[in-house]
């Protein structure tokens, strides 16, 4: 099996307040990780600890076989995918341009190029080609969102972080990313990293589903695993049983 | 009518002035917003200096641009490089307090997603952070431009050209009809000057999807 990602003993601190404690996780190729748990239990920490966004006080993260401390931090994050709630668009760039925006990082991709990518990510993300020369003002949240994804992917990475994607979406529209994104995955074979706080989506995305809390992962598996064997009342209410 | 006739009759040293007025202003803009933008890059890069940076700049505005260009006198002589330093550090404050401000708040979620997606410093700097400023430098530069352009009339008390010295001569020669051309051009020239930068400003903010 291919380790893809890897934290050893991390520890992260936030202020003077620990978010997360020595934390170990391995993440296989292909996977599609899920982190659920309450506010403020150190799950955004630990993802943005696997693109360095945040630098563990001690431990270390390893990233396709490299370490993040040494390596080329920069190189490294254009070839990992990152989606955050609220997509996050660049207001001052139209759709076409913000799906560019990493392969443009590297060089800047003729504009034949440019428009080709936009509309096969759009393409990819179920949007009409149209919104291309839109402004992320001009489009509905859960077309920002799909956007927000398509930016995600314009690289073709290898791993994809989310940060509660579908947070700020309608229940349709959220269901549809949803579906869309298990789709996707399946047929790139892309490993997911995936933070939601509703445990209906972590089961139905999740190959595997980490349950974090106060800085730690309190218990993880599949979700029969989850659901069976409960670790404590704490997992037991989570997944409402 | 007074004022139409004299513009009319003495149209070349009208014309001598605005020119001469519009090229002291707009030396004085191109060098306080260069100057401005890099300062307040600077000190958005460096926040600890910024509280400083600002607050010797707002001295120096508090200064009565007249005593400003009199204590220039010593140091840089009289005529148009005096009233262009004098200029420069006055259009200094919107500017780059604007450059400032606008920098600083750019949402630092956006920033974050740029960061995390793989931008460098100067790709983040140059691609996100300071075209997501460009409308409040905008309006900074604005401020600056009229601002520059109505002081510059003062310039000519320390031998500049301009439009000012059609002012200082109806002043001192009892004749209140140039003067008030001299005042009239000026006011022209800075309310254009704003209507031009309110379009500019107008197209880049429609550009963002705002306004």
């Amino acid at each position: 099996m291919d380790k893809i990602i890897e934290i050893r003993d991390c520890t992260a601190v936030y202020g003077k307040n620990k978010v997360l404690d020595q934390v170990s996780l391995t993440i296989t190729k292909g996977e599609f990780i899920v982190i659920i748990g309450p506010s403020g239990c150190g799950k955004t920490t630990l993802l943005k600890m696997m693109n360095g966004l945040i630098v563990p006080i001690k431990g270390e993260v390893l990233v396709k076989g490299q370490r993040l401390a040494e390596c080329n931090l920069v190189a490294m994050r254009r070839s990992i995918g990152y989606a955050v709630q609220g997509a996050k668009l660049f207001p001052h760039m139209t759709v076409e341009e913000n799906i560019c925006y990493v392969p443009c990082l590297e060089k800047k991709l003729p504009k034949e190029e440019r428009r080709m990518l936009a509309k096969k990510m759009l393409e990819m993300v179920e949007l009409p080609a149209e919104l291309a020369v839109r402004f992320p003002g001009q489009l509905s949240g859960g077309q920002k969102q799909r956007v927000g994804i398509a930016r995600a992917m314009a690289s073709d990475p290898e791993i994809l972080l989310m940060d509660e994607p579908f947070g700020a979406v309608d229940e349709i529209t959220r269901r549809t990313l949803q579906d869309e994104l298990l789709a996707l995955q399946r047929r790139t074979g892309i490993t997911v990293v995936f933070i939601t706080h509703d445990i209906g989506e972590a089961f139905k995305l999740g190959s595997r589903i980490l349950v974090m809390k106060e800085g730690g992962i309190w218990q993880e598996g599949t979700k029969e695993e989850l659901t069976e064997h409960p670790k404590d009342r704490f997992v037991s209410q989570l997944i409402g049983r | 009518m007074q004022i139409i006739q004299i513009l009319w009759d003495r149209r070349e040293f009208f014309l001598t002035c605005l020119m001469e007025h519009i090229r002291i202003s707009l030396t004085a803009v191109v060098c306080a917003g260069v100057l401005g933008i890099l300062a307040g890059i600077f000190i958005s890069r460096h926040r600890k200096l910024a509280g400083v940076v600002l607050g010797v700049i707002n001295v120096i505005y508090t200064i009565p641009s007249i005593s400003l260009l009199g204590f220039l006198i010593p140091f840089t002589g009289i005529g148009n490089k005096t009233a262009i330093i004098a200029l420069t550090v006055y259009g200094l404050l919107p500017i780059v307090r604007n450059t400032y401000t606008g920098l600083t708040n750019v949402d630092p979620s956006i920033l974050e997603v740029a960061e995390g997606l793989g931008a460098d410093k100067r790709q983040l700097m140059f691609g996100v952070k300071f075209p997501l400023a460009l409308p409040v430098i905008i309006s900074g530069f604005r401020n600056m431009v009229v601002m520059i352009i109505a002081m510059s009339g003062i310039a000519s008390f320390i031998g500049a050209g301009g439009l000012g010295s059609a002012i200082y001569r109806g002043i001192t020669t009892y004749n209140m009809t140039l003067t008030a051309a001299g005042s009239l051009l000026i006011a022209l020239l800075a309310l254009f000057s704003d209507w031009a930068l309110s379009k500019a400003e107008k197209a880049v903010n429609r550009r963002y999807g705002i306004g």
